[in-house]
């Protein structure tokens, strides 16, 4: 288990290093560039003024001694400061981490429930006439684009009905003002995200009622619920986790969109915003962040799949 | 033919897409669909209007009077731009996902008939890049400056370069669907006889891979392929949406409600069609690509 955890997570750190540089790299190929900024507010600097800054700042130096500055102030714990928003990046980044955990909790509880719901009706009875139904609604799900969604939630519960703000965030403090300005985009990234779980149980379910095992239990004459949620259901959900797991990253980007739209201050729109605005430091952290918790996220759902199925066993297992 | 095609002639192919209704009308409504985009001249000159023309007298028009879904916010007809942008976000769909289907075939005969370490380092970052949360880093993609990449200015900033470079990020995202498909197709075709008696009689990789996997691969890749457009269709518009796609003034429905939601209290129907556009297209190919899967591999549960 443990030499396991640590192969897994020595693949994550390569993953994550490769990313970094990476991102740095097409980082510096933004338009812009940092003393260029810093020269179009101070006219009255000189080209000389420029060349020293640049030197000061370490630009001048090649990319990989570049890169290798940035990597060991980062984990030395600066990272410097956001351009935008004139903070230290981590104060910036800690509420949005907030912002989007619950934003994405929210949505993933709801679309799992919804999700695993709907695939075990349909798996249940393949070709019936439910299960052509929620194929329906499980297609539309994943066909549907997810900014448009958030657009039809604001044309209908703000524009036509005025229930819910457009966007933005609680400005009072209270819990249900918070919920009212959660409520359109945690529904907009559970659309986003329902169809894709539905299909996935819904196959999964299918292929465990061929099994031998579901027969044994007819035959001891269990009735179809019990059949369905206490055999099927149960070994369904071990390849299903593990998608879950590994769609933690369009679950990120699903975000992104979400919370632009809506104009919801989380890690999607920081990030967004970031690589728009130029703002480097910020982007760079932010982005490694999110790469990384999507990382983790796989191997949380590779450890779940260890802990729904017995017959897995890590030390001798390939992985997935 | 032998392998997955071997089992299901063409004909009982057919047979089978036709027995599939929501396939038949996934194909038929596209079918309708891109009639009608690349007629966008014919309805332009039916109308006796010019779509690029800007008439600041003649913004937010109901529907009716010569402008069947009324006008945008400086005066050009919706619906003439509607099916501008269809043509544009086909076009660059179905470009994507033939580039998408080059690299994933590539990259996945290469995994499966060589094996060993390369095998092992290509579905690694196969899987490194389905895991990844692809989003923002096509956004960097999207937003990086191609003068740094010492491209003339003249070139980077044209067009032209914005819709092969739209067509480059998004096949980036749409290529480990099929190379996951391929290798697992070909890991099977390796063993059968066919194969092996071809490497007997001495027949190098080149000629195998060229001869006698890929007119096998052929199915799995043609519905893997119609699967993907789906999903690279809807990265377009969403990369369009957020202003780093296709540039206006080219239309295309992912630009399209760029505008859209700031003047979704004076034009809520604005926000209305593009969407609708994209999504019936959308669920169009995933239904084909669905029936097609059926009507291959009469294994498949789905």
């Amino acid at each position: 288990m443990s030499a396991y955890l640590a192969r897994r997570g020595f693949h994550a750190l390569i993953v994550l290093a490769v990313m970094s540089f990476l991102i740095y790299t097409l980082m510096g190929l933004m338009p812009g560039d940092p003393i260029d900024i810093m020269l179009s507010s101070e006219p009255d600097m000189t080209t000389e003024d420029a060349a020293r800054l640049r030197a000061l700042y370490g630009l001048d130096q090649p990319l990989v001694a570049r890169y290798l500055n940035w990597l060991s102030a980062l984990l030395s714990g600066d990272p410097g400061y956001s351009r935008l928003h004139g903070q230290p990046v981590f104060d910036v980044i800690g509420p949005a981490v907030l912002n989007t955990a619950k934003l994405i909790g929210a949505a993933f509880v709801l679309a799992a429930a919804i999700g695993v719901g709907l695939g075990l009706v349909a798996g249940a009875m393949p070709r019936s006439l439910r299960d052509y139904a929620i194929n329906i609604i499980a297609f539309a799900g994943i066909s549907v684009p997810p900014f448009w969604v958030a657009l039809l939630l604001i044309l209908v519960f703000a524009v036509a009905l005025g229930w819910l703000p457009a966007g933005g965030m609680n400005l009072d403090g209270t819990l249900g003002g918070e919920l009212r300005h959660l409520a359109l985009p945690v529904l907009a990234l559970t659309v986003a995200s329902v169809g894709g779980y539905t299909r996935y149980t819904r196959a999964a379910v299918i292929e465990a009622m061929r099994q031998d095992y579901i027969r044994t239990a007819r035959a001891k004459g269990l009735n179809g619920f019990q059949v369905v949620v206490g055999h099927a259901m149960r070994n369904a959900m071990i390849p299903v986790v593990t998608l879950m797991a590994l769609d933690v990253g369009t679950l990120f980007s699903g975000a992104l969109i979400t919370e632009t739209v809506f104009a919801y201050p989380g890690m999607g729109k920081l990030i967004f915003d970031a690589i728009m605005g130029n703002d480097f430091n910020l982007a760079l952290v932010a982005l490694l962040l999110a790469t990384f918790m999507t990382l983790a996220g796989n191997l949380l759902g590779d450890l779940g799949y260890v802990a729904l199925d017995p017959r897995v066993r890590l030390d001798e297992g390939t992985g997935r | 033919m032998t392998g997955l095609a071997a089992a299901v002639p063409e004909r009982r192919v057919l047979v089978r897409l036709a027995d599939h209704t929501p396939a038949l009308l996934g194909g038929l409504i596209l079918f309708v669909t891109a009639i009608a985009c690349f007629s966008a001249p014919l309805v332009e000159g039916l109308l006796g209007i010019d779509a690029d023309a800007v008439n600041l007298f003649n913004r937010f028009q109901p529907p009716g009077d010569g402008h069947p879904l009324g006008t945008d916010e400086i005066g050009r007809d919706v619906l003439v731009r509607l099916l501008q942008g269809g043509q544009v976000s086909l076009l660059v769909g179905l470009s994507a996902a033939f580039v998408a289907a080059l690299i994933g075939t590539l990259v996945g005969v290469c995994a499966g008939y060589f094996g060993g370490w390369l095998d092992s380092l290509l579905m690694r970052v196969t899987d490194g890049v389905i895991a990844l949360p692809l989003l923002p880093l096509l956004i960097v993609l999207a937003a990086i400056d191609l003068e740094k990449l010492g491209i003339p200015a003249e070139i980077a900033g044209s067009e032209q370069m914005s819709l092969y470079r739209i067509v480059f990020i998004v096949s980036i995202a749409g290529w480990t669907t099929v190379a996951r498909i391929v290798r697992g197709t070909t890991l099977s075709l390796k063993q059968r006889t066919f194969v092996r008696a071809a490497v007997s009689l001495g027949a190098g990789p080149g000629h195998i891979i060229l001869r006698h996997l890929l007119p096998n691969l052929a199915s799995p890749i043609i519905v893997a392929t119609t699967l993907s457009v789906g999903n690279i269709i809807l990265l377009e518009s969403v990369l369009s949406f957020l202003g780093l796609g296709i540039q206006p003034p080219v239309p295309s429905w992912g630009n399209l409600l760029t505008n859209a939601q700031e003047l979704i209290w004076q034009a809520p129907m604005l926000a209305v069609y593009p969407g609708l556009a994209i999504f019936v297209t959308v669920i169009s190919f995933n239904l084909l690509g669905d029936g097609l899967q059926d009507a291959l591999d009469p294994r498949s549960t789905a």
